[in-house]
């Protein structure tokens, strides 16, 4: 089976008052293209910083990320934007829309980003998977949380990445909402035959996936498959 | 490994790059007219002085030959006589001769009199333009008989009308036309020196030229073909410098014009200049504040796979944008007050001043908008780089620090290069801009160091002891996002620019008005003749005048400085000495003391001529430095015709500004007694009534004497300051009005730093009154701060331009201070309150929601 994500000996250590603080020791472990994924952690464990490192949004202390068969550490911080807009997608907790652009603007600018064609309906498309294309004039601003979620969604498949991070895509959502935004999350990733990769501490979301991992105090202590796996 | 299936070499798109420049400025456009704001004042002040500026230029250049009357003139204060009469008499297909001097005018009908400048003129002249007259033909025809032509303020003044009388020296002339203006003549010179014109054959009868007086004699020339003016001028030039004779030409004339207004319009530019840099702060620490808000869209941005340089330049190109249109606004805005500068000026320009538009100055203005803008918008800008796409994930994200960027210093570096520049390009002076330069840099520091200072000390000061509210609203001046800095630095600095231009103003406007209170003399009555020295004292004394200085004064030349004559000085250009030291008609007197104004600096006073031996002289200190004289040193003058040698034994510090007789050259008794000289009185009249029953029996006893009342002076004078006082005003005024501007969008935009605490607060339970004490201490002590510290550099900085610059006594005064403190003070307290009022109004639920 091919690997899409290679994680070795991963650290994370910050200076903070003269002091080294390590965040992430030593993390080993790969990921299957096209499986779901859940990194579990009680909050402060560091699965945040593990996913920014996974998707190249920050740079390890040592130790290396394969992205794609791209080793991250070795690219500067545009060369890793590339990356990130040509495999990569991502949902966040706080949904992360542009607040100034429309919902139909927000999911059309990896794709402009890509100078592909016919943007428009590409994003209208999207949006209409996610339930919303009568919203796409809207601001964020004019959307509920569960609304921008979608939008977020429809944005992170715009680019049809390879690989799909998600930081607890429900974190801000009531149960019902989250649980139409993590149907859709599962549905848009098996039709599109993205890898998902999200971090959580909702147990019964991680439990949707195929494979846990369990992070504590920045080191992986488990990782395991689940009934779906 | 496969790294060929990502692009790293995606070309930048500067279609989408526009795009999202436009749709991220969308929801912003309230918030972005606040720093358009900023620049339009300043660009207005700017475009309409250039604008003003090209249009008198493409006046001077229209309106040259009517300003001179002629295509060439001379003229000089010595009749000419032998070749130089034949060379004059040579030039020219048509020629006039004017001669003018000033005397007392007297009116039969009033008994008014007045000094006034008497021009006699013979033959055509003017050859371009006219004397402009009313009723218009009395220009040409006064020559015709025994007319005069009078100025028309002092018609005005004396209540005098056509067909009226006036009297010169013995000679009485019929008023046939209204003096509306002279040719070159500006209002301001009229109003100073009022003109009447007299037929040139009646001048003898006036019985005013004899020996002493001081006679103007010009000539004036038409050619009827064209003529090469700068072979020609090149030829006379030697005959004429050496006789003393100055010429000017068409083209002369109009760059002589052109520089004197030139110098005008780049003060006046530098004012405007002043208000754009202070803009330029607001537009600053606006976008300061802009790029810290844009923080997490900009994350988002690279976290899609937007490069570091596109999301710099999606700024960039908005803040091009906004100094664009600020540009624009203040263009359209300074093309129509250009409107009113020719109003301002009319009194300063010889000639009428058209209104149009200048593109040039429209280009100009816009260009130097846009650069200066995008100079101080760079310095947050350039940050924008260094945004981590973490900061999706967590906002606290730091960010690289921003001193460690050698991007930063180099825009430091542009921005000092540029105004070094640009005011270099106002004041032509590298050392003048690099001063400018300076002063604006310290005063920046001072108030960067202030408020560092501030936060420190808070921090230290602020305990428990403190009631909740002072403990907050102190506290938020050095807290996180603390507005300290940035406020203190725009408030300073506006205050700090907006006093100096009132201290400055109130300073050269003092230095003028010279009291002629007290015993001082107010009242100089020359051209006394030796024989008439003791009746015009006996005449003052019988009117109860006291007779504060009697002076005789010589009329002499130089003729060698230790053996260098003007020949050798036009030979050898290495010599050391200025060529108008020879040409210069000296007024010396003699007496055996140094004067109350004058002082010592080198060294010796002999006050009394050793018979048989070199005459000792003392020389004041500029005449030194211009003829590179020092001690011992030889001149040899030119007493009517009779050489006189002497020596120099010392050198004097003379106060000019003392109403009272100073010289530049004052010989010691015993060898100018017997020359031929005339004498100069001062005294001090107590009224106006009294010096107008003076003057009118000086003037029927002895019509040869000239007056200057001072306290007529003075009035014109006045009146001259308070129309430049107001040109100085009008251009300020841009200045202020900028200082407002930035003091609202600063405070404006530090709303939205504020929002989320008093929110917060308010959320815990805080009251609307306890809001508006924490809002209103922070403020209160930040805009009096800034403002104190900004009106003590203001103090310091006209200090420095009263001592150095205008080099005059530093007098100042605290109230336009104190009030200026006052004003600012409350005003930042004001527009800070008005700021939270929509938080204190609105639910916390509304406001976290609309700014979510």
């Amino acid at each position: 089976m091919e690997t899409i994500l290679n994680i070795t000996n991963l650290s994370k250590t910050y200076q903070s008052a003269g002091r080294t603080l390590t965040v992430l020791s030593d993390i080993n472990f790969t990921i299957v293209t096209g499986s779901t994924n859940a990194i579990v952690g009680p909050s402060g464990s560091g699965k945040t910083t593990l996913l920014g490192l996974c998707a190249g949004l920050d740079r390890s202390s040592s130790g290396s990320v394969q992205l794609n068969n791209i080793n991250l550490s070795n690219l500067t911080e545009d060369q890793r934007a590339q990356v990130r807009n040509q495999h990569v997608g991502f949902i966040f907790q706080n949904f992360q829309l542009l607040p100034t652009l429309t919902a139909l603007e927000n999911v059309m600018v990896p794709l402009e980003l890509r100078n592909e064609k016919n943007i428009k309906a590409k994003a209208l498309d999207l949006l209409d998977k996610v339930g919303l294309a009568e919203r796409g004039h809207h601001y964020p601003s004019q959307l509920s949380g569960g609304e921008q979620q979608r939008v977020s969604l429809a944005r992170a498949f715009s680019n049809a990445p390879k690989i799909l991070f998600a930081d607890e895509p429900t974190g801000n959502l009531d149960a019902e909402t989250s649980e139409k935004v993590v149907k859709l999350i599962f549905d848009l990733n098996k039709e599109a035959g993205t890898t998902l990769v999200l971090v959580t501490h909702d147990l019964d979301l991680a439990a949707k996936t195929q494979r846990i991992i369990r992070i504590k105090g920045g080191k992986l202590i488990a990782d395991e498959k689940t009934i779906n796996g | 490994m496969e790294t060929n299936t990502v692009n790293y070499h995606r070309k930048i798109n500067f279609r989408w790059l526009l795009n999202m420049a436009w749709r991220d400025s969308r929801k912003n456009h309230s918030r972005l007219f606040l720093f358009i704001s900023a620049i339009v004042f300043g660009i207005a002040a700017l475009v309409a002085i250039y604008s003003f500026k090209y249009n008198v230029q493409n006046d001077i250049n229209g309106q040259a030959a009517t300003l001179i009357g002629a295509d060439l003139s001379i003229s000089g204060n010595k009749l000419p006589t032998g070749s130089l009469k034949q060379l004059l008499d040579s030039l020219g297909d048509e020629r006039s001769q004017e001669r003018s001097f000033a005397s007392m005018a007297y009116f039969p009908k009033s008994k008014d009199t007045r000094l006034v400048q008497v021009r006699a003129l013979q033959g055509g002249f003017p050859y371009y333009g006219a004397i402009e007259t009313t009723p218009v033909e009395a220009g040409t025809s006064f020559k015709k008989g025994k007319m005069a032509l009078v100025d028309k303020t002092l018609m005005l003044q004396f209540n005098v009308h056509l067909g009226d009388s006036i009297k010169i020296g013995n000679s009485q002339f019929l008023i046939t036309g209204i003096l509306n203006r002279a040719p070159g003549q500006s209002g301001v010179v009229a109003g100073i020196a009022p003109v009447v014109y007299i037929p040139m054959q009646y001048l003898a009868q006036t019985g005013l030229l004899k020996i002493g007086s001081r006679v103007n004699y010009s000539f004036f020339y038409k050619y009827r073909k064209p003529v090469n003016m700068d072979r020609l001028t090149k030829k006379i030039d030697p005959t004429l410098d050496k006789a003393g004779m100055r010429y000017e030409t068409v083209e002369g004339r109009k760059e002589n014009t052109g520089r004197n207004f030139g110098d005008l319009s780049k003060f006046l530019s530098l004012v405007g200049f002043v208000a754009l840099l202070l803009g330029c702060v607001g537009v600053a620490s606006a976008v300061h504040i802009y790029v810290r808000e844009k923080i997490a869209s900009i994350a988002i941005m690279r976290c899609l796979g937007v490069k570091s340089a596109e999301a710099f330049l999606i700024y960039l190109i908005q803040i091009v944008g906004i100094g664009l249109i600020g540009s624009v606004i203040g263009a359209v805005l300074g093309t129509a007050i250009q409107h009113l500068l020719p109003l301002l000026f009319k009194d300063f320009l010889p000639f009428a001043i058209s209104v149009q538009i200048s593109w040039m100055a429209i280009g100009q203005g816009i260009l130097l908008g846009v650069i200066i803008s995008l100079l101080f918008a760079m310095l947050p800008l350039i940050s924008i780089r260094n945004i981590s796409p973490l900061n999706t994930l967590r906002m606290s994200f730091d960010t690289v620090n921003p001193s460690r960027d050698p991007l930063r210093w180099l825009v430091y570096l542009l921005i000092t290069l540029f105004i070094i520049c640009f005011t270099y390009l106002q004041l032509n002076s590298w050392l003048g801009s690099l001063f400018f330069t300076l002063g604006i840099l310290a005063a920046f520091m001072i108030l960067a160091a202030v408020a560092w200072l501030l936060m420190r000390v808070m921090k230290l000061l602020i305990n428990d002891s403190w009631s909740y509210l002072w403990r907050q609203g102190f506290a938020n001046l050095y807290r996180p996002n603390n507005q300290t800095l940035i406020l203190m630095v725009s408030i300073g600095l506006s205050t700090m620019f907006i006093c100096i231009l009132f201290f400055i103003q109130s300073i050269l406007i003092g230095q003028v008005s010279l009291s002629a209170s007290g015993n001082q003399s107010n009242m100089i009555l020359f051209d006394i003749q030796n024989s008439q020295k003791d009746s015009v004292a006996n005449l003052a004394r019988k009117q109860g005048l006291p007779i504060l200085q009697q002076v005789p004064i010589v009329t002499l030349r130089i003729e060698q400085i230790n053996s260098i004559t003007a020949a050798d000085l036009q030979k050898d250009s290495t010599i050391k000495i200025s060529h108008g030291v020879f040409a210069y008609e000296y007024r010396v007197t003699f007496r055996d003391s140094l004067s109350e104004s004058e002082k010592l600096t080198d060294g010796t006073w002999i006050g009394k001529a050793q018979p048989g031996k070199d005459v000792p002289v003392s020389v004041e200190e500029n005449l030194a430095k211009r003829a590179n004289l020092k001690i011992g040193d030889k001149i040899v003058f030119n007493v009517q015709g009779v050489q006189m040698p002497t020596h120099v034994s010392s050198i004097r510090k003379v106060n000019w500004g003392k109403v009272q007789t100073n010289f530049q050259v004052v010989f010691p008794t015993g060898v100018l007694e017997d020359a031929p000289q005339f004498q100069v009185l001062l005294t001090h009249v107590p009224s106006n009534k009294v010096s107008a029953t003076f003057q009118r029996a000086v003037v029927r006893n002895f019509p040869n004497v000239s007056i200057i009342d001072l306290g007529l002076i003075l009035s014109v004078l006045d009146e001259l300051l308070s129309k430049i006082s107001y040109v100085i005003r009008f251009m300020s005024a841009f200045s202020i009005l900028t200082g407002v501007v930035v003091l609202i969008a600063s405070l404006r935009i530090s709303k939205y730093q504020r929002i989320q605490e008093s929110v917060l607060l308010r959320t815990l339970g805080a009251s609307r009154k306890q809001i508006l004490v924490i809002t209103a201490l922070e403020y209160l002590f930040l805009g009096s701060l800034s403002a104190l510290t900004g009106i003590a550099i203001a103090f310091g900085g006209s200090w420095l331009l009263a001592k150095y610059s205008f080099e005059v006594p530093y007098t100042v005064s605290y109230l336009p201070a104190l009030i200026l403190f006052f004003i600012i003070s409350i005003l930042t307290v004001i527009i800070g309150l008005l700021n939270s009022r929509g938080i204190l109004n609105k639910p916390p639920l509304e406001i976290l929601r609309t700014n979510a």
